[in-house]
């Protein structure tokens, strides 16, 4: 039983339905993020966690009480909302303690827990500031002290980086996390940038067109991906995922291309042969960081036997370079050390770390679990 | 629907600004010229307008016409001059303005921010309610208020222009509403407010500008009503009607210059309205056209 | 498992009728005060009321009435030509005005507001000062043969013939203003790199608001069609004013002769039964336009 449950939960619009049987169990002072491209339906599931959107079935509780019925104020939660929801004609002092006023507080108390929570985040200078003077990361500031203060079960966080620029989101994502770490509050926490979800969570919930498509650890999610969904999701630049066909030769399992010019490439497969049939479709899904240029491999890996191919686009991004290369008529990219000098148009060799490849089915695009 | 000015692209030769120029001055003469006539001939005595041009500066300024509008001439039959009936027209309009903001406020508050199934069909029943010609209610609406006892009262009136303006200041709160974030009103619910404390806490403090533009409209449009006010204000008519039964009297001389002075009077409220706070009232002219 | 609550909480409940009450005296006041009257004025128009409503049904015998008194059709004519002229003559004058105000002209603050001030004005004080400035006894007709130009004659308003193009021309100095505003409006929210692109591609000026600007202007066509035309049809304190709708019959409009026909005339029914035209015809241009627009709204 988990500190905040969501029990079979299911949400409709009508004939639509948009959430399917969601069933998570978040454990007290988890990281949860649910993670999905717009319109997945997980931004739906945080308001009916909240309480702002009816659930059509099924049960949310919080703290081994259903609240399903219970007014958004009383389920003793937080929220941090993507546009940060500053009450634009009030103070952040007013902000940060309106929910207090609200729950009738007394004004040394509120006073008192607003003094601790702009401590937490130095924000005391903008105390008598309105939302309209402070900066997109100070605002980001006021909306998180506004949840802290109330000192609730659980936090609910809304996109809550995604109006900020590129630099200031990475500082914040890191901010969050040392508050959680301080914390060790229950956050539930809804992005579309997987890596936010990586980087932040405790457990992911992958989303996609209502339902949860993978439930686990950041390790979990990357190295096994549920299907190719997941696995094109996760992970930047995504996972190539390339249409193989099994051969079993001396009790190997070897996962074959055509090369569009006759040539065969082969990549002896780390799973045993006895997983599969010969002649079997399948769908290899590579990171871009398995593949190597000949000769700089990781050690004590699982390496493929290299193959030539024709280098399509160079991209340096100064850490990395990531290369598109050609692998059987498909365009594949492999993530290279920065200095790797290999100019578009030329031929040349790469390798395959095998033990990073993970095999889906083409019918239903779901991880073969071998 | 802002109307700053911004860069045009478009680059004119010398000939066509001149043309341009010269067009727009044309017609801003076209817009002065009554305004002219009226300020100039109310300033006049009565001889020299039937005798002289009516484009002419007076020779002799006199405020006779305007003191004879304001308070002897006559209206229907008595001799009192517009005053009782500008007094009428305020004590009208000012209950019937505050009100129907109010419960416009209200209604654009609950048709944005709690909306139900079936509030937007509510709302363009009302949003239609603006449009329809008022003659199709006057039978019924003279009916009722007789039976209130409210004919020919200017409670009556109120009653009367609060019920009709309702559809408008519903309009441009629930178009303001519209925009204003939802996630607001998501907050203040976590934080514990009620239905109220949000509208009155959260909502009505950054209202001003929607309230400004209601406020100019309803009283521009209420001020301005003739239809409701011949209809149902028996003695106690407001001033469009009371303008009206001074021009139109047939007894005795017209003076002009005493008509022109009472169209001023009418005038004068909403004219000073237009030039403290023109900006709001094109806004709420942009908005009452639905989007604009 | 957690247990079960099936009841919302009393702030949930609160919350969820609280809205609806809020709403619900002005749904009420909409329904019986404009639609309960409707119905009223719809079912009267059957009714063989005069002075007084009363309710013997008489069918469809107000609307045969109607159409056979030349009353009417002198109204509803007037109001075919006042309002094609009036929406005609402001589209117009408001495109220009709008298109030459856009043209970064100086004064444009001066300009602006004295093209819109009529709109402030009551029809009826607009009325009173056109109807002395087109009176050929001390008006315009006046004033031009004492500036010498004996031979100059404008006595529209007394003759019958043309008085109902008096009306259109007051009509249009307190409106078309507000065309302008609205044309003005929807050429500022042009994006100007269409302008650009169009320039680099060679448009001159007239091509550029023949063949892009204007097109892109038809919401604030659309929108300014609409207005005027209700504008048109509700037509009543300006005629008051005006000409009290003569000389003669002359410039009478459907909106005073339900007045007259329902207060004066003591045939209610036929007052009624005209009532009714009126919102039919506006409804048939307003409803198409606001059911566009809200949809528009929702997406």
């Amino acid at each position: 039983m988990g500190f905040l449950e969501i029990n079979n939960v299911t949400k409709s619009y009508g004939a639509v339905k948009v959430l399917h049987d969601i069933d998570i169990n978040v454990d007290e002072g988890e990281f949860l993020v649910l993670v999905g491209p717009s319109g997945c339906g997980k931004s739906t599931l945080l308001n009916i966690i909240a309480g702002l959107e009816n659930l059509t079935s099924g049960e949310i509780a919080i703290n081994d009480q259903t609240v399903n019925h219970v007014h958004p104020s009383n389920r003793n939660i937080a929220m941090v909302f993507q546009s940060y929801a500053l009450y634009p004609n009030m103070t952040v002092a007013q902000n940060i303690t309106f929910g207090l006023e609200m729950h009738n507080v007394p004004k040394s108390e509120r006073e008192a827990a607003l003094n601790d929570v702009a401590k937490l985040l130095q924000i005391e200078p903008l105390l008598n500031r309105k939302p309209g003077q402070l900066s997109g990361g100070q605002r980001q500031r006021v909306a998180m002290g506004r949840a802290l203060v109330r000192n609730p079960d659980v936090f609910l966080f809304d996109e809550p980086l995604s109006n900020l620029d590129a630099k200031l989101r990475v500082d914040m994502r890191t901010e969050i996390k040392k508050l959680h770490q301080k914390l060790k509050k229950t956050i539930v926490y809804v992005t579309h940038d997987q890596i936010e979800a990586m980087t932040l969570s405790s457990r992911i919930a992958v989303m996609y067109n209502g339902y949860v498509q993978q439930l686990g650890t950041p390790s979990e999610v990357y190295n096994t991906p549920a299907n190719v969904f997941v696995a094109k999701f996760i992970g930047s630049p995504a996972m190539n995922v390339i249409p193989a066909t099994i051969t079993i030769k001396a009790k190997h399992a070897f996962a074959c291309f055509e090369d569009g010019s006759g040539k065969a490439i082969d990549l002896q497969l780390s799973q045993p042969a006895s997983s599969f049939n010969n002649g079997q479709s399948v769908l290899l899904g590579i990171r871009p960081e398995a593949i190597s240029d000949l000769g700089n491999e990781d050690r004590n890996v699982n390496i493929s036997k290299p193959f030539e191919t024709m280098v399509m686009v160079t991209e340096p991004s100064g850490a990395d370079t990531f290369v598109t290369l050609n692998l059987a008529g498909h365009d594949v990219v492999s993530r290279l050390r920065g200095d790797v000098a290999l100019p578009s148009g030329t031929l040349a060799s790469f390798t395959v770390n095998m033990d990073k490849v993970v095999l889906f089915d083409p019918e239903t695009e779901n991880r073969l679990d071998i | 629907m802002s109307i700053a000015s911004q860069d045009s692209a478009v680059k004119n030769n010398r000939t066509t600004m001149v043309l341009i120029y010269v067009t727009l001055l044309v017609f801003a003469l076209f817009y002065l010229v009554p305004l002219f006539v009226m300020i100039a001939n109310s300033l006049k005595p009565l001889s020299e307008i039937t005798g002289g041009n009516m484009m002419a500066l007076p020779k002799e300024w006199t405020i006779e016409p305007w003191l004879k509008a304001w308070s002897t001439a006559q209206i229907g039959v008595e001799p009192t001059g517009l005053r009782p009936y500008f007094i009428n027209s305020i004590i009208m309009v000012v209950p019937a303005v505050i009100i129907s903001s109010i419960i416009g406020a209200l209604n654009g508050y609950v048709l944005t921010k709690w909306r139900f199934k079936g509030d937007t069909i509510i709302f363009g029943l009302m949003l239609f309610s603006c449009f329809i010609p008022f003659q199709i209610v006057l039978i019924p609406m003279a009916m009722v208020l007789g039976k209130l006892g409210l004919s020919g009262s200017v409670s009556g009136l109120i009653l009367v222009h609060v019920v009709y303006g309702i559809g408008f200041s519903t309009l441009y709160y629930r178009n303001y509403y519209a925009a204003f974030p939802t996630e607001l009103v998501r907050a203040a619910m976590i934080d514990g407010a009620g239905f109220f404390q949000i509208f009155w806490r959260i909502m009505l403090p950054v209202s001003g500008p929607i309230t400004v533009v209601c406020v100019i409209w309803q009283f521009t449009n209420i001020w301005n009503d003739f239809l409701f006010g011949v209809s149902f204000g028996g003695q106690d008519q407001p001033m469009t009607a009371a303008l009206n039964n001074l021009v139109q009297s047939s007894t005795g001389v017209k003076e002009y210059n005493v008509h022109f002075a009472g169209a001023i009077l009418a005038a004068l409220p909403t004219l000073l309205v237009y030039i403290v706070a023109g900006r709001y009232f094109v806004r709420g002219l942009m908005a009452g056209s639905v989007k604009g | 498992m957690a247990r079960s609550l099936h009841k919302p909480d009393f702030k949930t409940r609160l919350q969820d009728w609280l809205p609806k009450l809020v709403l619900s005296p002005s749904i009420a006041t909409t329904g019986l005060f404009v639609y309960g009257f409707i119905l009223f004025t719809f079912y009267l128009s059957f009714t063989n009321s005069r002075m007084l409503p009363n309710y013997d049904w008489v069918g469809l015998k107000n609307y045969a009435r109607l159409w056979d008194l030349s009353h009417w059709w002198v109204s509803i004519t007037n109001l075919g030509i006042f309002a094609s002229l009036y929406i005609a003559i402001c589209t117009v004058i408001g495109l220009t005005l709008a298109i030459f105000l856009d043209q970064k002209i100086r004064g444009e603050g001066v300009l602006r507001p004295l093209y819109l001030y009529p709109m402030a004005l009551s029809f009826i004080v607009t009325g009173t000062a056109w109807k002395w400035i087109l009176d050929p006894g001390i008006g315009l007709q006046n004033t031009m043969h004492l500036w010498g130009w004996e031979s100059f004659e404008f006595r529209w308003i007394k003759d019958r013939n043309f008085a109902i193009y008096t009306v259109v021309i007051a009509a249009v100095w307190q409106s078309s203003g507000f065309v302008m505003a609205m044309f003005l409006a929807g050429l500022r929210g042009i994006d100007n790199e269409i302008l650009k692109a169009a320039q680099i591609d060679g448009a001159s000026s007239w091509h550029l608001y023949r063949r892009i600007v204007i097109p892109m202007l038809r919401p604030a066509f659309l929108s300014s069609f609409v207005i005027l035309s209700h504008l048109a049809i509700k037509s009543y304190d300006l005629i008051i004013a005006l000409t009290g709708g003569g000389p003669g019959r002359a410039t009478e409009l459907p909106a005073t002769f339900m007045y007259s026909y329902t207060f004066t005339r003591n045939s209610m029914g036929v007052g009624a039964a005209s009532a009714v035209i009126m919102l039919i015809t506006i409804a048939a241009i307003m409803i198409p336009y606001l059911y566009a627009e809200t949809r528009e709204d929702r997406s």
